[in-house]
């Protein structure tokens, strides 16, 4: 990994209109409280030294994750090529909540950015070795056509943005 | 299914250029634009679609063996396969998942009133009429991809099999909904339609007993299924209600993780253009992502999967405890097509669209008019044939002209043009008697059985026709102009009479060849060139293919090709050869193509062997050598004549690029405007840019069109059910050139249908550099 990888990823993020923010773990709580629209929901996020805002909430119910207006998640792995992000299907809702709100905010650790899909595919047979073998690539906005013009924020976010945690 | 007659057929093309071909114009011209640009940018393109092929072939070769390791895989995970053999068998099987699944009640109002299902896009699921059979079993089926669920609305069927509802305007949804939801504020923009349609399924989905998905991939020895989406609705229908099925066919199992990473490349690129969809979604269900139950909205979603998963339960599997899923897997003919040599290749396909976009038939009428019960475009000739029976497919098969825009669109290197070419064979011979008359057929100058159609029969004989009007000529072009003569052309071949016929020339080429000395004389003229210009000695010598167009019709364009070639100082023989069967191959008739590929490899193996070079003007013939003979000759002779035949302006391209004199030929100023439309064929072979960089040589500025096809395709204009959209085709083609005084052409019918719709010469581009300049 790269501060070429990073800016690669950073270049096809703002292709897809995805916004990114590098931040060091101790700021990443505010600048996520400062991303998030309320009513926010989210699950932990396994980062050393890494809190979520304390106005989020983990273990949603059905009904605060249809209201909720942000979904926090922290991802697996990200690859800089296409600028996706990889979201794990996880016992505390990662891809629902990743899925629902309209607005999306992943956060990544930069050590697990990898430059590109066929890194990306290393990434996912180690975990579909680990036992985390169901991942959404997701890349960039839900979008449709299907109304005759290009939509964004169809059944998924229509706004997405990245939280990059600095290697320590 | 009764096929329709030649005039309902006509009928039914003129209303869908009417009505729904401005829609697909528009988008599936915009996805081939992106496509070709995106496949443009990436620098490993040719090696992934021969990767991505060549997972397939192995994929389908090992698919029995496949069928168990994901059957063990799914099960260990805790979920369950289903092989269904066919339709009803597979339908049965959903229906009472969903019914189960009902009484459970575990989802939806308790003790369901009425089963629930909602569905993401799935074209298997339209192969197996998925939704009938489930509402007639008292089941509520939502499609919550926005396309399909207009059409739902609209009770009409897919007309692409990526963008279901390309044929509706935003402007027709918004009447639709309008009229079928009564708001308040009428619906107007794109942006209120989704909004709309994403809350309403939105409760569709939450409501819902069990989610139905379809796969394009599944990865054997995980069980996992690959869902490529870009609104997100996938992963909503399969991670909401606590059952997911998915319905796919047999054909997507590939073997392993790392063989997908060449399909999640590829498959956006081919199929809209874009580098790589929203979303990839590659679950192992039962996940273990909670169930959402929206009947206990104030429980923690991840109340129940948690507390359950601290217990261990192996015998469960991996996911969260409250899941169940089922993979269907669907036969329904796709064995026989395994077994099937010349269908198997369509099991191939990733279902991207590509060859629909990339073909300008399929632009101007969509999928309803290039299409069958279920699939359309070009693969869906193979699909149809596979899954509906042959009947399916030849109710729109014609509408494959051959053009091979297609296979380099094709990110698995299917030769879909062939794939036509034998169900049209096919087709032909279903039609034919039970027991018919040898000595009839004995009495037909090709090679296939009775029972064709009259028409198919007349253009894939189409040498000898036009021998015996050329040898009849003028008398048989008057005849043929006459009013009651085209009335009865139409009648019985189905030869539109508004369509200009070609005029038959007394002189064949080579008569005129032989007339002016022939070989002999040709040496003196090459021998004369290279004496005043020594730097051009370039010591070949050409066989020159007369076909039969240019030996009967358009002669001009073979005695400019003579002289140039002799201005270049190469002498030049034009014996009378047999046929390629490129007019065969084009009706279906293979057993008649493959009698002429014989004849013609053996009239010319002499000149292969004296090294001889063998050059050709009409670029579909050329395209008969180098693409179908592959299949009709043995390797080694089909070898040997692709490697030893040229098309006459790369073969000119050649002589320059080793010393011959540009100024030999018939020079512009530098800065003279051609408009250039090259051919559908010759594009696919990669010969258009050495014509454009003859011309540029030769002091010409010109101007490629990017128009998909002229439209003709042979004998495909001349036909009365598809003479208008032959010219919808041709109108686009010619906007592009209009505006250039000189407007040159490689094919044949390229230039006729030009000259009809512009009402000028448009000659072959060889005419504009032979000595004394054009149509001299």
């Amino acid at each position: 990994m790269t501060v070429d990888t990073v800016g690669r990823f950073e270049r096809v993020l703002e292709g897809l209109e995805v916004g990114l923010e590098r931040v060091t773990a101790a700021d990443a709580s505010e600048r996520i409280e400062t991303i998030a629209a309320e009513p926010v929901i989210g699950v932990h996020l396994p980062f050393d030294g890494v809190a979520l805002p304390a106005s989020v909430t983990t273990d949603p119910t059905a009904t605060e994750l249809t209201a909720a207006r942000t979904g926090i998640t922290p991802v697996g792995f990200a690859i800089a090529e296409y600028g996706t992000v990889a979201v794990e299907s996880t016992a505390d809702g990662a891809e629902p909540i990743s899925l629902y709100p309209e607005r999306h905010v992943a956060v990544v650790a930069e050590s697990d950015i990898v430059p590109d899909l066929s890194a990306g595919f290393d990434r996912l047979a180690d975990g579909f070795d680990a036992g985390r073998d169901s991942v959404v690539f997701a890349t960039g906005r839900s979008a449709t056509a299907d109304m005759g013009d290009l939509v964004h924020g169809v059944h998924g976010p229509g706004d997405v943005h990245v939280i990059v945690l600095e290697d320590r | 299914m009764a096929q329709r007659t030649r005039s309902e057929r006509a009928d039914r093309i003129r209303h869908l250029l009417e009505t729904e071909g401005p829609a697909i114009h528009a988008h599936a011209s915009a996805s081939n634009a992106r496509r070709k640009e995106t496949y443009g940018g990436t620098d490993d393109l040719e090696e992934l679609r021969t990767e991505a092929r060549s997972i397939k072939e192995a994929a389908i070769d090992r698919l029995p063996e496949l069928i168990e390791t994901v059957r063990e895989a799914v099960e260990e995970n805790g979920g369950t396969v289903y092989v269904a053999d066919d339709a009803a068998d597979a339908n049965a099987y959903v229906a009472d998942v969903v019914n189960r699944e009902a009484a459970d009640g575990t989802d939806g109002d308790a003790a369901a009133v009425t089963p629930s299902v909602v569905k993401s896009k799935s074209m298997t699921t339209e192969e197996i009429d998925l939704n009938d059979a489930l509402e007639a079993d008292g089941i509520d089926v939502t499609e919550t991809d926005l396309g399909e669920w207009a059409l739902q609305i609209a009770d009409e069927t897919p007309s692409h099999i990526v963008g279901p509802a390309m044929h509706i305007s935003r402007e027709e949804i918004a009447d639709l909904f309008n009229e079928r939801f009564a708001p308040d504020d009428p619906f107007e923009t794109a942006t209120e339609l989704t909004r709309f349609a994403r809350d309403r399924l939105g409760e569709s989905i939450e409501r819902a007993d069990v989610g139905v998905t379809g796969a394009n991939f599944v990865v054997a020895n995980s069980g996992t299924i690959a869902l490529v989406t870009n609104e997100g609705n996938a992963r909503k229908c399969a991670v909401t209600p606590d059952t997911h099925v998915a319905v796919a066919g047999v054909e997507k199992l590939i073997p392993t993780l790392s063989d997908l990473e060449p399909f999640v490349d590829i498959i956006a690129k081919s199929a809209t253009g874009q580098p790589i969809s929203q979303y990839v979604t590659m679950l192992s269900p039962p996940t273990d992502s909670p169930t959402l139950d929206f009947d206990a909205p104030d429980e923690p979603i991840t109340g129940d999967g948690e507390g359950a998963a601290d217990e261990p339960d192996a015998a469960a599997g991996t996911g969260d405890p409250d899941r169940d899923f089922h993979l269907v897997l669907l036969d329904n003919g796709r064995t026989d097509m395994r077994e099937d040599d010349q269908l198997r290749e369509t099991l191939y396909c990733i279902r991207c669209g590509a060859c629909s976009n990339s073909c300008a038939n399929f632009q101007s009428v969509g999928g309803h008019g290039f299409g069958g019960e279920t699939y359309s475009g070009g693969i869906a000739t193979g699909w149809e044939a596979g899954v509906h029976g042959q009947e399916s497919a030849a109710e729109f098969n014609d509408l494959c002209t051959g053009c091979t825009n297609c296979v380099d669109a094709c990110p698995v290197k299917i030769d879909i043009p062939w794939i036509n070419t034998v169900v049209r064979d096919r087709i032909n011979r279903s039609d034919e008697p039970e027991t018919y008359d040898f000595l009839v057929d004995g009495l037909t100058p090709d090679a296939e059985s009775g029972g064709l159609d009259p028409g198919k029969r007349f253009f894939g004989n189409i040498g000898t026709v036009a021998k015996a009007a050329s040898a009849t000529a003028p008398v048989s072009n008057w005849l043929a102009d006459a009013d009651p003569v085209r009335a009865a052309l139409e009648r019985t071949l189905g030869i539109d009479r508004r369509r200009d016929l070609p005029t038959f020339q007394r002189e064949s080429l080579v008569d005129w060849f032989e007339e002016r000395g022939g070989t002999e004389a040709s040496s003196r003229r090459a021998a004369r060139a290279n004496s005043r210009d020594s730097s051009a000695d370039v010591d070949r010598e050409v066989v020159l293919y007369s076909d039969v167009y240019t030996n009967y019709v358009d002669v001009d364009r073979g005695k400019a090709a003579v002289r140039a070639l002799e201005a270049l100082g190469v002498p030049v023989r034009v014996p009378d050869l047999p046929e390629s069967g490129r007019a065969a191959l084009s009706q279906g008739l293979i057993a008649t193509a493959d009698r002429q590929a014989s004849r013609l490899y053996a009239a010319l193996a002499e000149d292969l062997d004296a090294g001889r070079d063998v050059v050709v003007i009409e670029p579909s013939d050329l395209a008969a050598m180098h693409r179908e003979y592959e299949r009709l000759l043995p390797e080694e002779s089909y070898e040997r004549l692709r490697d030893g035949s040229y098309e006459i302006c790369e073969y000119v391209y050649g002589l320059l690029e080793n010393g011959a004199e540009p100024m030999a030929l018939s020079t512009g100023t530098g800065s003279e405007p051609v408009a250039y439309h090259s051919h559908c064929q010759q594009r696919t072979l990669d010969l258009e840019a050495p014509t454009v960089a003859v011309l540029e040589r030769c002091g010409y500025a010109p101007e490629t069109s990017s128009a998909e096809c002229c439209g003709m395709a042979g004998s495909f204009g001349y036909k009365r059910e598809y003479y208008e959209l032959s010219l919808d085709v041709g109108e686009r083609l010619a906007g592009q050139v209009a505006d250039t005084e000189t407007v040159v052409a490689s094919g044949t019918s390229c230039g006729d249908q030009l000259e009809t719709l512009l009402e000028r010469d448009v000659p072959h581009p060889i005419e504009l550099l032979a000595p004394g300049g054009s149509r001299t």
